[in-house]
């Protein structure tokens, strides 16, 4: 007979699971009201989002620092406060995007928005656990929610997008799965915190750092998927080209958080352990991914491959820093996104707004630089607000990008990587190659004739938000010093 | 005014942002408006500076990032407080001269945005925020070149950019590890110079920041090797774009040297003399070469211009009061004299479009005026006595002969090469049969042109003259900052090296 299990409903401490069920509830709340009324217009639907993901970001704002629940499995440590905080953020000014002047087919289906509040909460289980099989499960569901949304652009190369991410993100769980198999078959747990205290005992061990290895390489390829890392970059720019505009600037920043977070909780974790080699193959996976995708970002022809390989390569730049494992690093990975992000969806956004009058079947790609040829004569605005873009992308003081480069780089030289700080001047220098070409473009080039970018797409909230983002870009300096005190708090609170 | 630095660096940024909503037509009007306010507060900073301190002057501090160290702290001294003057009185003059009527609102804008990164680089005490503008500067340079430049406008603006940008970023990892020492050893993140000047760092420490540093400052100079961005941005430069280009932000380069690198790193500083002198040696003599061979009067000019900016590195790095102070002196003079220079040519190019000298001779029948500016700028970049150039070449000459007598010979060859090449472009162009039908109907010098070049004819005869009024309050810097150096210098041989001035030391 099993004994019967006495569990309270205090020791739950349900408040942990609350930011998610609300997510999921929200979901639920837009399919039930698409089922009780089939006509209801997209903006009520981006609104009630909007409403569902305010209502989230207050419970995850009021949660305690450093608290377990629900078995012990969620895990609200500062660093998933802060990660679904930016989580949400980003989601908030991705979701009026969906407010186009004109009609696009993926918004005319309410389940965009439920699979969109779906994905989120897969995101916070994600980076609210240290349990192997939430991440897990956290992983797949957003990841199964994005793909979905990737197809629902409904265009062939949307498709092709979908499919290929889908397969390539199978393959990453399938290493995912048996890497944690592998950490499970060692310690007999599925808590990170549990493993490194076993693992910790048992280091001296033969043949066990053979399986360490094992796990580790596991892992690391399974996230480097996730992170679009070198040697498994190679389907961002074709999921990002087949995916709509915003989308892809989505893709590029806030799936990459909780992936990010993951990976401090993992690697972190062996780093402490002290198995160096972990942080060194990092370091070269970090080095080479910011350097090749620079290279290959120089000599694209589409504004949006360029900026897909340009988010690699910022993807590279924060790597680094997670291999350096000190708190300062940490806290630079979040500044670095927090910062990124206004500027990055403010770029997508902008190629979103900026389309062809006519859709032209011949050309091999939606944004060619020639679209953005004297951009400056034919709309100014856009044209320098694309510019401030750039030049922040480019690292360029004092837009944003650039506080959390030196950030990153300061950590880096306080860490002892003195090389590592040089390295990603360099690349820096070689990146504002590929933005400054645009922006020679969009101002030192004449328009071409035949083809006429218009604001296409543009309506007042998609005016708002590329304002907003622009502010954010512009007037970085000012909110830099909160920020970082936030979030260097919160990190060193959780122990990173 | 205690605030004065800070309404000097934004006040041309808030004009320029109102300068979009002012009609085109008026656009000129507005930018030579503001320009002259602006250089009025520069003169108003030079009154009330008290020329018989030596120290930084009107501080500002606010703290911005606290948390990584960085904040808002301005300040001037005898040495920049001249610059700033000269980046002032400079913008004025070249928006005054600007023949340019293409897109003239979009060209105030930028050269008032322009002015405000360059006044900041100059006040800047803070490295983030010396930073900051530094590399802000690069933006509307990049705009100026690349919109209105000539058919190779792109590529020199993005060679221009990417030179820039490349070389200080690895300054910029050099300032990180300088704040990760101070860090480590006082346990407080700071960014600001003064807190740096404390530093007592050992050699081989001093030896990797000085050529980190080095690297950032040598491109913007330009020193041999690094100079083959220029001929490309003067090359394809509109005027206003070289005149800014050649008397302002070549400054940047310099000054950073005597900001960062002298007072930071004194015993590296000392050993590298010999390496940095051969190295302007090279640019000495070598530009000068080069320009004798050009066929286009721009690139003499702008030849010249990297010569002259070798003697200004050999004065820097000649480690004792009149080396020093003649290339503080010397970058003044050279900013004037290659600007006027530059819109000279700028000037006639707009008149036959064409700067080559085969194509000119004679003109000064037709054009006495501009003949008469031409030879005294000319004549003051070769360094003539009683010209502003004579002052500041023969005082870095003085003060390198010192170290070096041999070398200090070959440098004063600049002044035979200049005279040289100098002399050819004024034979060539203005003198000799007037045999060109073109040229024989060209038009003298306009009243705004006349009236923009006669305050810069001044300057340099005034200063030439009499340059005390200037020279003194550089001088009172300069010691202080040598004694500075000396004091912190580590190795002995640095000590013996670093000459102070004698009054000074009996001073203290």
């Amino acid at each position: 007979m099993l004994e019967p299990i006495n569990v309270s409903l205090e020791s739950l401490n349900l408040i942990t699971l609350a930011p998610m069920l609300i997510a999921i509830a929200g979901g639920l709340i837009i399919i039930i009201l698409d089922l009780l009324n089939g006509k209801l217009h997209k903006s009520l639907y981006v609104m009630l989002t909007i409403l569902v993901l305010f209502v989230d970001f207050g419970s995850v704002l009021g949660l305690n620092v450093n608290e377990r629940g629900f078995f012990d499995v969620m895990l609200i440590d500062g660093i998933s406060i802060i990660s679904q905080l930016m989580i949400i953020g980003g989601s908030m000014i991705f979701i009026p995007l969906a407010l186009t002047s004109k009609r696009f087919h993926e918004y005319s289906y309410p389940e965009f928005f439920a699979l969109f509040l779906f994905m989120i909460a897969g995101f916070q289980f994600m980076v609210a656990t240290d349990n192997l099989i939430l991440i897990f499960v956290g992983l797949e569901t957003a990841s199964l929610s994005l793909y979905t949304l990737i197809a629902l652009h409904n265009r062939s190369n949307s498709y092709e997008a979908a499919v290929k991410y889908f397969t390539m993100g199978a393959l990453a769980a399938g290493f995912f799965a048996m890497g944690s198999a592998v950490i499970y078959a060692l310690t007999g747990s599925v808590e990170l915190y549990k493993v490194a205290e076993i693992l910790a005992t048992r280091l001296n061990e033969t043949g066990l750092m053979i399986a360490i290895f094992g796990s580790s390489v596991l892992l690391l390829v399974a996230f480097a998927f996730k992170l679009s890392l070198f040697p498994f970059h190679t389907w961002a720019p074709d999921v990002y080209e087949g995916a709509s505009a915003p989308l892809a600037g989505y893709m590029s920043v806030v799936p990459k958080i909780a992936a990010f977070v993951v990976s401090i909780r993992l690697f972190g974790m062996y780093i402490d352990l002290g198995i160096e080699w972990v942080r060194w193959t990092i370091l070269v996976i970090a080095v080479i991914t910011m350097t090749l995708a620079n290279i290959m970002a120089l000599v694209q022809d589409d504004v949006k491959r360029m900026l897909a390989y340009s988010s690699i390569s910022h993807a590279g730049f924060i790597m680094a820093a997670l291999a350096l494992d000190t708190t300062e690093g940490n806290t630079a990975i979040f500044l670095y996104y927090a910062l990124f992000m206004f500027t990055n969806l403010g770029a997508f956004a902008m190629l979103w707004i900026s389309r062809n009058k006519k859709r032209r079947f011949d050309a091999g790609h939606d944004h060619p630089y020639e679209k953005f040829a004297g951009l400056i004569q034919i709309m100014p605005m856009g044209a320098v607000v694309m510019g401030l873009f750039m030049f922040s992308l480019a690292g360029v003081p004092p837009f944003s990008v650039f506080w959390g480069k030196i950030y990153v780089m300061q950590s880096a030289v306080n860490a002892g990587y003195i090389w590592l700080a040089i390295v990603m001047g360099l690349n820096s220098a070689i990146a504002a190659y590929y933005y400054l070409k645009l922006v020679v473009y969009m101002f030192l080039k004449d328009p071409v004739k035949d083809v006429d970018v218009v604001y296409y797409n543009i309506s007042k909230p998609l005016t708002v938000i590329i304002g907003f983002a622009t502010v954010a870009t512009v007037a970085a300096i000012f909110y830099v010093q909160p920020l970082v005190s936030y979030l260097y708090y919160m990190i060193s609170a959780s122990g990173y | 005014m205690e605030n004065i630095l800070s309404i000097l660096v934004f006040f041309p940024a808030v004009a320029a942002l109102l300068g979009f909503i002012v009609d085109k037509e008026s656009a000129r009007a507005y930018g030579i408006t503001v320009a002259t306010i602006e250089f009025f507060l520069s003169l108003w900073l030079w009154f009330s500076f008290d020329t018989s301190s030596a120290g930084m002057q009107f501080v500002e501090m606010i703290p911005l990032i606290p948390d990584m160290g960085i904040s808002y702290y301005l300040g001037v001294d005898g040495i920049s407080l001249f610059i700033i003057l000269m980046t002032t009185l400079m913008t004025l003059i070249g928006i005054a001269s600007m023949g340019e009527t293409k897109n003239i609102k979009n060209m105030i804008v930028t050269l008032l945005f322009l002015e405000m990164t360059m006044v900041g680089v100059f006040v800047a005490l803070d490295a983030i925020i010396f930073y900051v503008f530094w590399e802000l500067s690069l933006v509307p340079m990049l705009y100026i070149i690349g919109a209105w430049g000539g058919p190779l406008r792109i590529y020199a603006s993005v060679k221009f950019f990417l030179y820039t940008f490349t070389g200080s970023l690895i300054m910029l990892v050099g300032m990180l590890f300088v704040a990760y020492i101070y860090h480590n050893l006082t346990g407080v993140w700071s960014f600001a110079i003064t807190d740096w000047y404390a530093l007592v760092l050992p050699v081989n420490y001093q030896l990797w920041l000085f050529a980190a540093f080095f690297i950032g400052f040598a491109i913007k100079v330009p020193m041999f090797p690094f100079h083959t961005w220029i001929p490309y941005a003067h090359g394809q430069a509109p005027t206003i774009g070289s005149v800014i280009l050649a008397a302002i932000l070549l400054k940047m380069g310099t000054y950073g040297f005597v900001r960062f690198s002298l007072p930071m790193f004194p015993d590296a500083s000392v050993l590298s003399i010999t390496p940095i002198a051969v190295l302007s040696l090279i640019m000495i003599i070598y530009t000068a070469m080069i320009a004798y061979a050009q066929k286009d009067v721009k690139q003499v000019i702008a030849y010249s211009s990297v010569s002259h900016m070798g003697i200004i590195m050999l004065g820097l790095f000649a480690m004792n009061a009149e080396g020093l102070s003649g290339s503080v002196f010397q970058m003044l003079s050279h900013g004037i004299v290659s600007g006027a220079l530059f819109m000279l040519v700028g000037m006639i190019y707009e008149r036959r479009h064409t700067k080559l000298m085969s194509e000119f001779g004679g003109i000064a029948s037709v054009m006495p005026k501009f003949a008469i500016i031409f030879g005294i700028m000319l004549m003051a970049s070769v360094g003539l006595p009683l010209t502003i150039g004579f002052v500041g070449e023969f005082l870095v000459l003085l003060g390198f002969y010192q170290v070096s007598p041999i070398m200090t010979i070959l440098a004063g060859t600049s002044i035979i090469l200049g005279a040289v090449y100098m002399l050819r472009v004024m034979k060539r162009t203005f003198f000799g049969p007037l045999d060109n039908e073109e040229n024989k109907k060209l038009k003298d010098l306009n009243a705004r042109e006349t009236w923009s070049l006669i305050p810069l004819v001044a300057i340099v005869i005034w200063l030439g003259v009499y340059p005390k009024p200037v020279l003194a309050p550089i001088d009172n810097s300069v010691k202080a900052l040598l004694s500075f150096m000396d004091e912190k210098a580590i190795t002995q041989e640095a000590k013996d090296m670093i000459r102070v001035a004698k009054s000074n030391k009996e001073v203290n």
